[in-house]
């Protein structure tokens, strides 16, 4: 994948951030709009995909570090998540335990972020968001694996 | 409140757990990951018993996610439950319990199977979604769920299944097994849309309180019956079964054998709890019967012509998923008839049940043991093995006993469940015993064939310096054999306190969809 014109790379430049704010924003108020946590997390992982195109592989992978996402992200997002189903415990497997009554709801008329669900929202956003970067930067080097024609070995196989 | 009523909840959560923190886990070294596999597989092995045993002396068990009251079904002014609900009766339970052994054993057989492979992070946890999938499968109470649950099963198994990435055929394996069960999962996709469309609820016992059996419920009852049965491998769409089989790694087609136990427990379980006496006609009852003979002559007649031990224990299980099918088939067909279904229909359930388990042990102990002659002689070839007995005794005391009982032989367990179904299926029609019993003798036949090639004979030079496997595989094995002896040599046990409470449960449709609607409290 070679890079693309300046034109492309400028605009990228300008877009991928707003891209990535709009996403955190989906994935902050998903647990009372449309959208949500994976519907947020699938736009940030557009972030990589613009990069990606615009700029080209080669360029990507030297910028990349995929411990980012592979365990950092993915792994917040997944721990957190079960954290949190965890916590509930003592009255049931993932209790809201912290939801704001019905009556604060009834006196002020403002819907709540509701307890445990918006931050499962989040873990969910962080999670997917780190999942499908991954997924695409995995895709693209299993594109350069085929036109290398170069398949890793295991060892074990060489008893 | 008591722990134990989460135990539902937790059989999910802890392998759910394991496979969340097994990246994390693995930085700290290999040491660390192997025991946290083995911790995982174990404590929930542990906790599938306490659940069994819990079902047994307190009747079947509820679970509402996230609810104030752990069992509280039906909030009040509800007039069908919404939330994400477990039940997990006698037979659920059994199963589950079942599937954990299987998960354990092949944990234990891993570690030092898959020393040598790089990776490991991803298949500890893939393994331990696999578990997670198969186990959510068998106690879930809802059918959307059951669709959740098949999904991460399957999509671990494509994974593991193609984990040996630098062999063509281990890619080509998974990706024939990616399009079939994608196929067949989408297909209980729009079954279960279709219930939800006309019923407005998914829980399996609020649409088993409310169905009316007319031509929907007959045309979903045809798509579960076939994309399940596509699942558990049954005769015409077998093709996907061998390979994937074959090609996963030995403590993965371990685990598999179990994942496909579950497909076939949702199958019985939709026929059974969902439609039950509504099914009527004798339509369906003997589509299964059908699927499960043409399953098992030609699941075994396939097998005895294999060269690749591994390809035709796979064809095997073509063969045994048969028998099941058989059993409960003859079940459903006399299930409105109190008479028939005392004299041979619940024998027929009982057999399918005990068969059920039966094929999950001795079927996992024979791919682990398969799997260790490849080990030792990285071979998978028949036709290049041979002595092996000399050098490999435990492997080779083990691997007798898992044919032995596969091929039906008495004391062991395969005779018990195959002779309730021999019994069962003679009072319907004889030519159905018969062609079990054919089946069964050539499955004998071709386990004789590779006890002769792989284990007996003169010592080969090839395998001079062929030692036994190292004591995790052993103990791998081990913990198989030991499930499948006691099973075998304490059958008036196994039958009243294991089976038989199963079986009951599956036939007690009022009873499964009385724990959700009756009111929870």
């Amino acid at each position: 994948m070679k890079p693309l014109s300046l034109i492309v790379r400028t605009g990228c430049n300008l877009f991928a951030w707003f891209m990535l704010v709009f996403g955190v924003n989906v994935v902050v108020h998903g647990y009372a709009s449309p959208g949500g946590g994976f519907q947020g997390g699938a736009i940030v992982a557009t972030f990589i995909a613009f990069l990606l195109v615009s700029y080209g592989g080669e360029k990507i992978h030297s910028w990349v570090n995929e411990k980012i996402y592979d365990l950092i992200l993915e792994e917040t997002g997944l721990l957190l998540f079960i954290t949190l189903a965890f916590m509930g415990l003592p009255t049931s497997f993932f209790y809201n335990f912290f939801t704001i009554p019905w009556e604060a709801y009834q006196q002020t008329g403002r819907l709540f972020p509701q307890g445990t669900t918006a931050i499962m929202s989040i873990a969910v956003g962080i999670e997917v968001a780190g999942a499908l970067s991954m997924v695409i930067l995995s895709m693209f080097k299993g594109i350069r694996l085929v036109s290398d024609r170069q398949i890793e070995e295991e060892p074990g196989h060489d008893r | 409140m008591n722990w134990t009523d989460h135990l539902p909840a937790l059989l999910l959560a802890v392998p759910l757990l394991g496979a969340f923190v097994t990246p994390l886990v693995s930085l700290g070294g290999k040491m660390l990951r192997n025991t946290l596999l083995v911790v995982t597989t174990f404590v929930t092995l542990v906790i599938a018993f306490l659940l069994w045993k819990d079902v047994l002396v307190s009747g079947t068990a509820v679970y509402v996610m996230g609810e104030k009251v752990f069992n509280l079904t039906m909030p009040s002014g509800m007039k069908l439950p919404v939330r994400i609900i477990l039940e997990a009766d006698a037979f659920s339970a059994f199963m589950a319990l079942c599937g954990a052994i299987a998960s354990f054993a092949g944990a234990l057989f891993s570690l030092n199977y898959m020393e040598g492979f790089s990776g490991m992070k991803r298949y500890v946890s893939l393994y331990c979604l696999l578990t997670v999938g198969m186990l959510g499968m068998t106690i879930t109470g809802d059918l959307f769920n059951f669709f959740v649950f098949i999904e991460i099963a399957s999509i671990a198994s494509f994974g593991l299944i193609a984990f040996w990435r630098d062999k063509a055929e281990a890619v080509e394996a998974s990706f024939k097994y990616t399009l079939v069960s994608q196929v067949a999962s989408m297909v209980l996709l729009l079954a279960f849309g279709a219930l939800y469309g006309k019923y407005n609820a998914l829980n399996i016992a609020a649409i088993g309180s409310l169905l009316k059996f007319g031509f929907m419920e007959k045309i979903v009852l045809v798509f579960i019956v076939a994309s399940l049965a596509c699942k558990c491998g049954a005769f015409p769409m077998h093709m996907w079964l061998p390979d994937s089989y074959a090609e996963a790694p030995s403590g993965v087609s371990c685990l598999l054998v179990a994942v496909s136990q579950a497909s076939l427990y949702g199958l019985v379980r939709v026929c059974f709890s969902l439609y039950g006496v509504t099914m009527g006609a004798s339509f369906i009852p003997w589509v299964v019967i059908l699927l499960g003979l043409a399953s098992m002559f030609f699941g075994v007649t396939m097998a005895v012509v294999q060269h690749d031990i591994k390809r035709l224990m796979g064809y095997h299980s073509v063969s045994q998923v048969g028998y099941m099918l058989l059993g409960f088939g003859v079940g459903m067909l006399v299930l409105s008839d109190a008479k028939g279904m005392a004299d041979y229909g619940f024998a027929a359930i009982q057999g399918g049940v005990f068969h059920m388990f039966n094929y999950t042990m001795y079927k996992a102990l024979l791919f682990l043991a398969a799997g260790s002659l490849y080990y030792t002689t990285g071979k998978r070839d028949l036709n290049d093995m041979g002595g092996l007995a000399r050098k490999m005794p435990y492997t080779t005391f083990m691997f007798v006993i898992a044919a032995a009982a596969i091929a039906g032989l008495p004391p062991f367990n395969g005779f018990v469940s195959k002779l309730l179904i021999y019994e069962s299926s003679f009072a319907v029609h004889p030519s159905l015993a018969a062609i079990a019993l054919i089946s069964s003798v050539l499955t004998l036949a071709s386990f004789v064939k590779v006890f002769q090639t792989a284990f007996l004979g003169p010592e080969q030079n090839a395998f001079l310096s062929v030692r036994e496997v190292p004591s995790g595989m052993l103990a791998g094995m081990g913990v198989l054999t030991v499930v499948i002896l006691a099973v075998s040599l304490f059958p008036s046990i196994t039958m009243s306190y294991f089976v038989e409470p199963a079986s009951k449960a599956l036939v007690d449709q009022a009873g499964y969809i009385g724990a959700i609607m009756g009111g929870g409290m």
